[in-house]
């Protein structure tokens, strides 16, 4: 693998110079293994795909019509060999990529824990995975250390070769979270919680941003990730509790605001719940959380007594719902809905999530343990706490 | 269809048609309509595809049993049933040349299409009295969407029958208008076995969610 | 009872002067271009009093080759918009680095490459396609018309007021500012409060109808109306994937139709399908949308397959190698097609076996196109190739679009996928297979089939210049890109912070700039052609020597086509004919009975745009009563019960003696 990876690399790093692939290049293991694949898929495919595309360039000339020379057989239309041939090829390269793809596609699922640090390196229980919960704004990104109580905005530092555990969702509108260089990414989607987990190797400072459109201010939607070492780390954090900035629902919904191009900022505490109300939309007073919803709604909704009940239930909020033929809004806040503090933390941690295993030797090919078809569906808007339950 | 020319010989190929035949007007209009129908029957398969996936989103609000009125609906539902079965008449009539009989059949199926719609937008008006309202829910936008959809293929429908009726009376039976009645015919049992996919799938299984 | 506000409010809706963006210089500047050189075209048809013929020949014709050549002209005319969009883009993405914000602020560059989506997807493409579809098969299996050539003029007029209502958006208000499939949350109004996602929804609901009704016209034509002798196992392979794209238009748009219902009841009604409150669910719209979306590139690219396969076996001067695998291939694409939406959205989290799956039926499409590949490869081994242009556009393809197939594939596999996703190498991708595949296929069709539309070939000077610039184009523009997407460069930002990026947009700037020097000179050489059309001329109408039905006729063909309904033997019908010695009937010719022409359809796409314009202003008075007019309008026309004429005898033998003297006047030369 190691040779294919060179040998691929080499026209086009001898065309690039010095510009910088990420994408082949990238310093977390996770994106590593994602780039392996990457090539492994090139590399199979190209051995088709060379030889039609020079099967191409030399029939087009020997056959050109003022080559009198060459063969003419006008009726020729059909040989069962080469057609077996011509299906079979693609087919074969098909059933390999596809082997690849099956087995690749479950290794590196975003959901599933990490099962090495980096190839030689195993995950160890002493690795304690550094939950992040990431929130996607308009237009900036929130990212809170629920482990250290800080949070910062348009910044993300992490420890080099500590297992990083990313809850992510977004406040409003559809983003995806991308840091090239540590590993894929994933949509970052309102109401809904989807998860990252990733390494980073190096020491180094990483370009991510958003990578999926999501309004005016995309285009600012960038923040630097720190790869820094333990103690560095340790120094982030310090400067992010000297900053003395609180981050609490009301300071949220200041923040959550649309705003484009926003500086770095630091918070020194955050709000134990903040991140579980952004998930379920209830950072607002008097908002009914997604998840309370979900319990009404399994256990056959509210009836009627809930039907004039909508202002707590309404959470687009920049332009208001201007709807032409729309209902006006109901402003009887009945009784039935609690604020989100109160609202029971329900299934909340129940999230699945896929353990690798720690034992890494499949991976490197005999006897490779097929992933279980049965395993429950992980999808983020299944989840219980997001909003839908298909 | 002749395929030979007087000039060849037996036995050499024929490369055109001499003695052709007019094609009769019309001759691909059933496989269209159906082929059309089918279009339509999927928009209503996305449509039950978003109940399915929004049909219990009731957004702490009401839910199937506290909205519907099965009773209500069953008359609704036999009522459709019989005006497929008058319109079946109606065919019956057209095959045996019977113009008159045939008119009356049909407004007999355009009163009970009538009555369909009347009872449905009742009951529509009565959930948004009760404040159960397209917007309340996504249960009662998807609801709503789907019956509702259902009931403007119904509305047009008996546009179209209403159209018939006149073009039949002005110009007879005649091949043009035959062929309309059947495509109007397919398009109506269309609806009907719409709404028997609406009846089971949204009441029924609503009612006993 | 209502004072001035409200009055004005209840005519003009929420259209006020603001809307008109008089501010804007680029846009003033372009409506004047635009305004003058529709007031030249205007002053120019009626100086030389064409109203009258174009209204009664071409606007109301019902003849599917004149409605085939009004869906290319609108195809042309509306990539010279798509492309300028084009431009924009690669100029502010060359230049917006170090701290300049380009020239475009965010509401115009957002707005752009969402025009330029929808535009060359539905109103360049689309268009495209369906106008060489509907010239062609008809007279590729025989027939006199389409099934239904009434619905055929309305379909197109369908498409064309889809078209005029985008193009409206440019100067009345704004386009929507979403990315071209309009994702929600984005698009709802919460988010989107203004006018451009209703531009967008009635745009494509309006030429939606006319694209499915083609769907079904030319299926119901394909089944129907074939000549005798001419089975499934018989069709020309550009039918049967005209036959497969017909199928997926029909099998797929009815879906778009539903979704972006359901999003204009959440813009008008506030219904909650799509929202974040209330239980809406936005990514069910991304579901849906691609169900739609991912057959939709199918229905472009299958004709392109057609087109290759039918230059291939014509230039090559052999019969097609493996038809029947070729078939076989065509229509397990088609059904294939319907299972792998979800690899547009992989990133979504849909768990790994879900991804997996739908990753592995991806790539299991490429056997079948791989086989096709194949297919073509062997019809030129042992050939005689004329490298005439639409050889070459066809060579040019299978070097091309093996790339973007390649990477195609290695977007499928998942986890690669979450590295390529949104990034610059998938714009790269999907380009180089609707450039390398679409296009390129319809430039072929456009120069192959072109002297049977008009009697004379193009001119092949300004076409290898075409060719060229197009081909080196596209490589400059687009291979920076994948270079770009493996840089971590993400899809839709108007402006860098990394200054290392900005050579690789400068080079696609250039390859943009190549590809402009394209369509000039693709302009060129349609103007050059017809003024040197008389040394262009072709009287045989055979220019290529080629094998299926629409050479046996004349070039242009006479309306009723074919004189006597030809009889099918092989699936390369005329080149059957031409060997066991066809002779072309000079006499026994009779009346032939034509469909009438009408002007039905331009009254009612009319309607249909000003009720989608009332609907997008809020003008409810233009709505309600444009809608009352359609319903009118067409309930009128089912009470002409008189929809068609007999050409006479005499007329018929008129034709085709002329036809015989320019035969034999070109066989003298």
């Amino acid at each position: 693998m190691r040779y294919w990876k060179s040998l691929a690399l080499l026209p086009l790093g001898l065309a690039l110079g010095g510009c910088n692939l990420v994408v082949l290049a990238p310093s977390g293991d996770v994106a590593a293994q994602q780039r392996d694949l990457v090539i492994i898929a090139t590399v199979l495919m190209l051995l088709i795909v060379v030889p039609v595309m020079a099967a191409t360039a030399i029939v087009a000339w020997r056959y050109r019509q003022s080559n009198e020379a060459a063969t003419y057989t006008p009726d020729w239309d059909h040989s069962t060999q080469l057609e077996l041939l011509i299906w079979a090829a693609p087919l074969l390269i098909i059933i390999c990529l596809g082997a690849v793809t099956w087995m690749g596609t479950h290794l590196l699922d975003p959901y599933r824990t990490l099962g090495r640090i980096a190839a030689d390196r195993p995950v160890t229980p002493q690795d304690k995975p550094l939950e992040v919960n990431v929130v996607a704004l308009d237009w900036k990104w929130l990212f809170i250390y629920p482990e250290y109580g800080v949070a910062s905005v348009n910044e993300l530092a992490a420890p080099v070769n500590r297992p990083l555990d990313f809850r992510i969702t977004s406040s409003s509108v559809m983003n995806s979270f991308y840091i090239p260089a540590l590993a894929g990414q994933i949509y970052a989607m309102p109401g809904m919680q989807s998860r990252l987990h990733a390494v980073i190797n190096k020491p180094g400072v990483y370009r991510g941003f958003s990578a999926n459109y999501s309004g005016a201010g995309f285009s600012g939607m960038r923040f630097a990730f720190h790869g820094l070492s333990d103690a560095e780390f340790a120094g982030w954090v310090d400067k992010a509790k000297a900053s003395g900035q609180q981050l609490t629902k009301p300071d949220y919904l200041v923040l959550e605001r649309p705003s484009a191009n926003e500086p770095v900022r630091y918070y020194a505490s955050v709000d134990s719940d903040l991140f579980r109300a952004i998930l379920n939309m209830c950072v607002e007073t008097g908002k009914m959380c997604m998840s309370e919803m979900m319990a009404i709604d399994a256990r056959g909704g509210m009836g009627m007594a809930g039907v004039r009940n909508t202002l707590p239930l309404a959470y687009d909020k920049f332009a208001g719902r201007g709807a032409v033929f729309g209902a006006e809004p109901s402003f009887v806040a009945g009784g039935v809905c609690l604020p989100g503090d109160q609202v029971t933390r329900m299934a909340e941690d129940s999230s699945p999530t896929v353990l690798a295993p720690l034992d890494w030797t499949p991976l490197q090919g005999r006897g490779l343990e097929r992933p279980s078809l049965m395993r429950p569906s992980k999808a983020s808007f299944t989840g219980p706490t997001s909003k839908s339950n298909s | 269809m002749t395929v030979a020319m007087g000039s060849m010989k037996a036995g050499e190929p024929v490369f055109y048609v001499v003695d052709e035949h007019e094609h009769p007007e019309g001759s691909s209009t059933m496989l269209g309509f159906w082929i059309y129908l089918m279009s339509d029957c999927l928009i209503f398969a996305i449509l039950f595809a978003v109940y399915g996936v929004l049909g219990a989103k009731y957004a702490a609000g009401p839910a199937p049993k506290d909205l519907f009125d099965l009773s209500l609906v069953a008359v609704n539902t036999s009522f459709l049933l019989l005006s497929s079965l008058t319109y079946g008449f109606a065919m019956l009539s057209m095959q045996q040349n019977r113009v008159g009989a045939m008119q009356a059949w049909l407004a007999i199926t355009g009163l009970f299409g009538l009555a369909f719609l009347g009872i449905e937008l009742t009951e529509f008006a009565h959930m948004i009295h009760e404040g159960a309202t397209p917007q309340r829910s996504a249960f009662l936008s998807s609801f709503f969407t789907l019956v509702g959809t259902h009931g403007l293929h119904v509305t047009f429908g008996l546009i179209w029958l209403v159209t018939l009726m006149v073009q039949v009376k002005t110009y007879g039976l005649i091949e043009a208008n035959r062929r309309r009645l059947v495509c109007l015919s397919m398009f109506w049992h269309f609806l009907d076995v719409i709404w028997i996919g609406v009846f089971t799938f949204v009441y029924l299984m609503g009612m006993l969610r | 009872m209502f004072d001035t506000a409200d009055l004005t409010k209840l005519i003009f809706g929420r259209l006020t002067l603001e809307s008109l963006p008089l501010h804007e210089p680029i846009i003033v500047g372009t409506f004047a271009m635009v305004a003058l050189g529709g007031l030249a075209l205007f002053g120019a048809i009626t100086y030389f009093r064409l109203w009258g013929y174009l209204w009664r020949e071409w606007f109301t014709t019902v003849d599917h080759k004149r409605i085939g050549i009004m869906y290319m002209v609108l195809g042309i005319v509306m990539l010279l918009r798509g492309f300028a969009d084009a431009l924009m883009m690669r100029l502010q993405q060359a230049i917006a680095f170090n701290g300049s914000e380009g020239y475009l602020n965010s509401h115009h560059y957002d707005q752009v490459f969402t025009a330029h989506g929808v535009i060359m997807i539905f109103f360049v493409a689309m268009p495209l396609v369906t106008g060489l579809m509907n010239y062609v098969v008809p007279l590729q299996i025989g027939a006199r018309d389409v099934s239904f050539p009434f619905l055929n003029n309305f379909s197109f007029w369908m498409t064309t007021a889809g078209a005029v209502l985008v193009m409206c958006s440019l100067f009345v208000g704004e386009f929507a500012r979403t990315g071209w499939l309009a994702y929600p949350p984005l698009s709802n109004l919460s988010y989107s409060p203004d006018v451009g996602v209703d531009y967008y929804i009635w745009a494509l609901q309006v030429a939606g109808v006319g694209t499915l009704l083609s769907g079904v016209n030319l299926i119901c034509t394909i089944v129907k109306m074939r000549a005798p002798g001419m089975t499934m196992m018989k069709m020309p392979v550009f039918t049967w994937t005209s036959l497969c794209t017909n199928v997926l238009i029909v099998a797929s748009f009815p879906v778009l139709t539903a979704v972006l219902a359901l999003l204009s009841l959440d813009r008008y009604v506030g219904t909650n399908f799509f929202t974040n409150d209330f239980g809406g669910d936005p990514m069910m719209y991304v579901n849906l949308i691609w169900i739609w979306g991912h057959p939709e590139v199918y229905i472009l690219i299958l004709p392109a397959f057609g087109i290759f396969s039918e230059v291939t076996s014509t230039f090559s001067g052999k019969r097609l190698f493996g038809y029947t695998s070729m078939v076989y291939a065509t229509v397990v694409i088609t059904i294939l097609s319907y299972l792998v939406w979800l690899h547009h959205f992989f990133t979504m989290g849909s768990g790994a076996s879900v991804n997996s799956f739908f990753g592995i039926t991806t790539m299991i499409i490429s056997i079948p196109t791989g086989a096709k590949m194949f297919n073509w490869l062997f019809t030129m081994y042992r050939g005689r190739i004329r490298f005439e242009l639409p050889m070459m556009w066809t060579v040019a393809f299978m070097l091309t679009f093996v790339i973007g197939g390649m990477t195609g594939v290695l977007l499928a596999v998942p986890p690669a996928d979450f590295v390529l996703h949104n990034s610059l190498f998938l714009v790269a991708h999907f380009h180089n297979v609707i450039i390398g595949g679409v296009l390129f296929g319809l430039f072929a069709g456009i120069a192959y089939w072109f002297p049977k539309a008009f009697g004379f070939k193009l001119d092949v000077f300004w076409g290898k210049m075409s060719f060229w610039f197009w081909t080196v184009g596209f490589y400059f523009a687009f291979m920076p890109l994948y270079v770009l997407g493996l840089m971590g460069v993400t899809r839709r930002l108007r402006t860098f912070d990394d200054p290392s990026l900005q050579i690789w947009f400068v080079i696609a700037g250039i390859g943009a700039f190549l590809i402009l020097l394209g369509i000039a000179s693709f302009l060129i050489q349609i103007a050059v052609s017809i003024l040197r059309r008389e040394q262009l001329a072709d009287v045989s109408g055979d220019p290529w020597d080629a094998r299926t039905l629409e050479w046996a006729t004349s070039s242009p063909p006479p309306a009723y086509n074919f004189a006597f309904t030809p009889v099918v033997h092989d699936n390369d019908a005329w080149w059957d004919m031409k060997r066991r010695g066809y002779v072309r009937p000079l006499a026994g010719f009779k009346a032939i009975h034509m469909p009438s022409n009408t002007g039905t359809g331009v009254i009612l796409a009319g309607l249909s745009t000003t009720m989608a314009f009332g609907l997008i202003w809020y003008m409810w008075w233009m709505a309600a009563g444009s809608f009352v007019a359609l319903l009118a309008v067409a309930i009128g026309h089912t009470f002409n019960y008189h929809r068609s004429f007999h050409i006479p005898a005499d007329e018929v033998v008129s034709v085709e003696r002329a036809r015989t003297e320019l035969l034999a006047a070109g066989a003298k030369s």
